[in-house]
């Protein structure tokens, strides 16, 4: 049973995870380099470790030699927002270019080959809020597409008509929060969808109904809760020793639940879900940018 | 890492083995795509590729620039049909691997659409997804027990591809009804299949389709799920469905409700060395868009007021905004000729008022009031208290003690009360369960809605609140969920009746005899019923548990509010006060706003440059940014109080901050303040 956060052995996790390129695992994930890199970096700071990686360059493909796209777009941005350095950015470039895979129906597509889905709504509307470009979209028409997939159950899905899910909730509330939007959401309806996500065995949230819990839950469901004020309605106690028993108290890292293994991703939800349940010794993550409160605050507020 | 445990046994040359193997795979894929090479050889390895690693999603792209190099509109059919028979075969490959990936599954959809209508075998697209899914279901069930157990029945792309897939075949709604019959025969715990049948049924109720008139679809729908839920203990997806479905048995067609002050028939004073206006609040129960001077027109022999500014009680003034609550500010002029009579009636008209949910106003609706004019004392110059000074209510006074009007005649009341009854009795029958018992008490709510009988009002409020006891003894991990819904029916009680709520009025005398509510000491953690109290000028909600002034902004007359002694963590959660322009008095001493809550619950239910939202280049600072953004709204503030709270706004530095954006101030703490 896992009682205590074991920050350094995180932190150490994340240290190797760099050195260990060729590995199998690695490998296969090349392709999202550039997200392990958000995952990693942040976690540290969160931590309060950043000091201990140096500065990381990369395109906004997943990784070099691969096609571009939103997802990876994002992760850089938040990556140099991280470090303070977003003024390396060709600004006019990254914005248009986001700005570009917008649709006459508001919604965004994730690349120049048009999947369309909202999670490519909350990357385009987050994005621009950090690089204060979002009069460069039609932000009503963008509202509007992401309002059109609110479900009957108070949730969102990826397009219009498809099931509520915790992840896509997080996307869509995300944007409506940064939008100033929340009043679109029916935070009753919602906050108690999302509350009956508890898993009442293992104190874990899962992300639709029937489904096991997750740690990287713990994020979506937790950051949705939050930004529309109904936290209130789970048990945090139990979702924080949920968390912790996800850790490998031995090697570093979390995992999506304590019997599989760890990797980067989940490492980096458990400590941000942490976060938002006032884990002492944690630095505050702001639930719509996922981002440190003091990397957001030192962007948005002007003095 | 999902589906992999840890401390799984691996031999190290194996995978160092797999490696190399794919770093090469990957390289040569690499070169192929960057000089757009598209021989066959190239295009198998890539399919070689993305068999072993399906989020190699550059080579999903590789493919999508394939396929459009080999074929164009003059292509040979069967060409045609070969390679999109190859394409959807690679996405099969890839899905075994792993059905949840993004880029096979839009793969698929892309080459369809892209080229579907050329395909001939488009017809077998539907019976493939369902063998696939039911398959899914069969082997999920047989391995109930088994944690690796993939669960794909659930799987929402799948589903998600499913709706790609009706589209293009033109597929009918009963038909997809149907097939969720099927499903729910074999499982009732797949929701993906509840969410698409409500999904289905709206689409075929708001067609007018055959044999799905609202009426009888609910009555169906409500005796289909009873299967569900009554049978199946552990599952919750046929209880989502059933809330759904009782949601829509009291919304569905419900004409827009709304409440108002000055309330129809009522007499309200006005004191002519007070400003020349006073305001006129709607409060609908559904937001709505549009109230403006002509869809709301007065008729009185006041001072013009023919073209009112109706402002949404929201941070976008837009008139296009939906919003539940609407303000105008009708002017008198105290010199004016009107004033020699000392009464004035008012006519007001509401008409071409549409709700975000459709409904319509298409008759207009007229209320009246009156308007006295008095010579009244100045407004107290003193210090505000919130112990002495204060008068019983008089019975014999007139009171704005209203509830929601219905605007439109309902037709379809009654079916609903039966449609309510029926379910309620059969709630009653069931063991001890959760949502048993949480049902029922919102029934029971929307009961109390229904009822008009005055003499039977109030009836159902103390089994409602027991029965949210009961839930939080049954179900401790929500309690604070139960605590809110509990905190909300107690509210309705206290305001159900005359008698309930005169034990709560007061008449403060030192401000001219305003009216005083007192709703002190209730374990009250929400605000509810606002609707109800748009009278109060004067309100004590001190000693509850409320985190949060969510839900005040309606209450337009609020000109002293004691919010001491709650449970308040941050001036962000008081955003709800900006909207109160007449408050002059506050106090949120002794609660828990500056300490160790470093997460903000509010932050983006306010208008900041966190959420792109309030006035734009105008300069917030960053520290006490929400506090800032909340006292500088109030421009009639005089008398504030923030003693008790923590750390950071203890001495100095903060009382100073306050009185820079509140210039006004004139009472801090209790002591006057010099200037």
């Amino acid at each position: 049973m896992a009682d205590k956060l074991v920050a350094d052995k995180h932190v150490r996790y994340i240290l190797m995870a760099e050195k260990k390129k060729e590995s199998f695992e690695s490998v296969v994930m090349d392709h999202l380099r550039m997200n392990g890199a958000y995952w990693g970096l942040t976690t540290l700071d969160l931590l309060d470790k950043l000091g201990s990686v140096s500065a990381v360059s990369g395109g906004f493909a997943g990784n070099t030699g691969h096609d571009p796209h939103v997802i990876y777009t994002l992760s850089a941005v938040q990556i140099l927002a991280l470090f303070d350095k977003l003024s390396i950015l060709d600004v006019q470039k990254v914005s248009s270019y986001i700005a570009g895979l917008q649709n006459k129906d508001g919604s965004f597509s994730g690349d120049m080959w048009g999947e369309v889905d909202t999670r490519f709504s909350y990357i385009a509307i987050c994005c621009l809020s950090i690089l204060k470009c979002l009069d460069k979209i039609n932000v009503k028409k963008a509202v509007d597409y992401i309002v059109s997939c609110k479900n009957l159950d108070g949730g969102f899905g990826c397009t219009p008509g498809a099931e509520s899910h915790a992840r896509q909730i997080f996307c869509c509330v995300g944007a409506l929060a940064i939008t100033g939007n929340l009043h679109h959401v029916d935070k009753d309806l919602l906050g108690w969808w999302l509350c009956e996500r508890q898993d009442y065995e293992s104190g874990g949230l899962n992300g639709r109904p029937e489904k096991l819990p997750d740690v990287c839950y713990s994020w979506w469901v937790l950051s949705s809760l939050i930004m529309i004020d109904r936290v209130h309605w789970i048990e945090k106690g139990k979702l924080v020793k949920f968390i912790l028993d996800c850790q490998d108290m031995d090697n570093g890292g979390i995992s999506d639940n304590p019997k599989d293994a760890v990797d980067i991703f989940h490492t980096y939800f458990g400590v941000a879900g942490l976060s938002l349940l006032e884990y002492p010794g944690v630095k505050t993550i702001d639930p719509a940018y996922a981002l440190p409160v003091h990397v957001i605050n030192r962007i948005l507020f002007t003095k | 890492m999902h589906g992999r445990e840890r401390n799984e046994a691996s031999k190290p040359e194996e995978t160092a083995a797999k490696a190399l193997e794919l770093r090469s795979l990957q390289s040569q894929f690499m070169s192929n795509h960057h000089q757009k090479i598209y021989t066959q050889e190239a295009i198998q390895l890539s399919a070689k590729l993305l068999g072993i690693n399906p989020e190699a999603y550059t080579a999903w792209n590789y493919r999508k620039l394939a396929l459009e190099s080999r074929i164009d509109e003059d292509s040979d059919p069967s060409l045609v049909d070969s390679i999109i028979d190859e394409e959807l075969r690679v996405v099969q490959n890839a899905l075994k691997r792993n059905p949840k990936s993004y880029g096979a599954w839009y793969h698929r959809k892309w080459v369809l659409s892209k080229k579907g209508h050329y395909y001939s075998s488009l017809e077998k697209e539907l019976q493939l997804l369902n063998d696939y899914q039911k398959q899914c279901l069969v082997n999920d069930y047989q391995k109930q027990d088994d944690p690796k157990k993939q669960d794909n029945a659930r799987n929402f792309h799948a589903w998600n591809y499913r709706r790609f897939v009706v589209e293009l075949t033109e597929t009918s709604e009963e038909d997809e009804l149907q097939y969720t019959n099927m499903i729910n025969d074999i499982c009732f715990s797949i929701y993906s299949a509840w969410h698409y049948r409500s999904v289905l049924v709206s689409s075929l109720v708001a067609k007018n389709a055959d044999g799905f008139m609202p009426k009888e679809t609910i009555r169906r729908e409500l005796d289909y799920v009873h299967n569900a839920i009554f049978t199946d203990e552990l599952g919750q997806s046929g209880w989502f469905y059933y809330l759904w479905l009782l949601d829509q048995t009291l919304k569905m067609e419900t004409p827009l409700r709304f409440s108002s002050w000055p309330s129809d028939g009522s007499i309200i004073t006005t004191f002519c060395s007070e400003s020349g206006s006073f305001p006129l609040i709607l409060y609908f129960d559904q937001a709505v868009s549009g109230v403006s001077s002509s869809t709301v027109t007065i008729d009185s022999e006041l001072k013009a007021n023919e073209d009112l500014v109706w402002e949404p009680v929201s941070d976008n003034k837009n008139s296009q905004v939906d919003s539940c609550v609407w303000v105008a500010h009708l002017k008198f002029d105290s010199r004016g000729p009107c004033f020699s009579r000392k009464e004035n009636k008012v006519k007001v008209s509401l008409g071409g008022i549409v709700s975000s949910m459709g409904c319509n106003l298409s008759t207009p609706y007229e209320f009246v009031f009156t308007v006295l004019h008095t010579v009244g004392e100045s407004s107290q110059q003193g210090i505000v208290s919130w112990t002495d000074g204060f008068n019983n209510w008089d019975d014999a006074q007139s009171k704005d003690l209203n509830s929601f009007i219905a605007l439109n005649a309902d037709a379809g009341f009654e079916w609903r009360k039966e449609a309510i009854k029926i379910e309620i009795d059969h709630l009653r029958n069931l063991p001890d369960s959760k949502f048993g018992k949480l049902i029922l008490a919102r029934l029971l709510m929307a009961e109390e809605t229904m009822i008009s009988d005055d003499a039977v009002k109030g009836f159902h409020y103390t089994e409602i609140l027991q029965l949210y006891n009961d839930l939080i003894a049954l179900d401790s991990w929500h309690a604070q969920y139960y605590k809110d819904e509990h905190s909300v029916a107690l509210l309705h009680k206290v305001t159900s009746s005359t008698e309930s709520m005169f034990r709560h009025l007061f008449r403060y005398r030192n401000m001219n005899n305003i009216v005083c509510l007192r709703l002190n000491n209730l374990t009250l953690s929400r605000i509810a019923a606002v609707e109800k109290l748009l009278f109060v000028q004067m309100l004590d909600l001190s000693n509850n548990e409320l985190h949060s002034a969510e839900g005040l902004e309606a209450m337009q007359l609020l000109c002293c509010l004691n919010l001491s002694h709650n449970r308040i963590m941050s001036f962000s959660a008081l955003d709800s006060l900006r909207h109160l322009k007449q408050l002059r008095v506050l106090d949120v001493s002794h609660n828990l706003i500056g300490g160790e809550h470093p997460v903000d619950t509010t932050r983006y239910l306010c208008s900041s440059p966190l959420s792109n939202s309030g006035e734009v280049g105008r300069e917030v600072p960053c520290k006490y940014w929400d506090a800032y953004l909340v006292l500088r709204d109030l421009m009639k503030l005089k008398q504030l109080d923030i003693r008790g709270n923590d750390l950071i706004f203890s001495g100095e530095e903060f009382s100073s901050f306050v009185r820079q954006v509140v210039p006004k101030l004139v009472w801090l703490d209790g002591h006057k303040l010099t200037n």
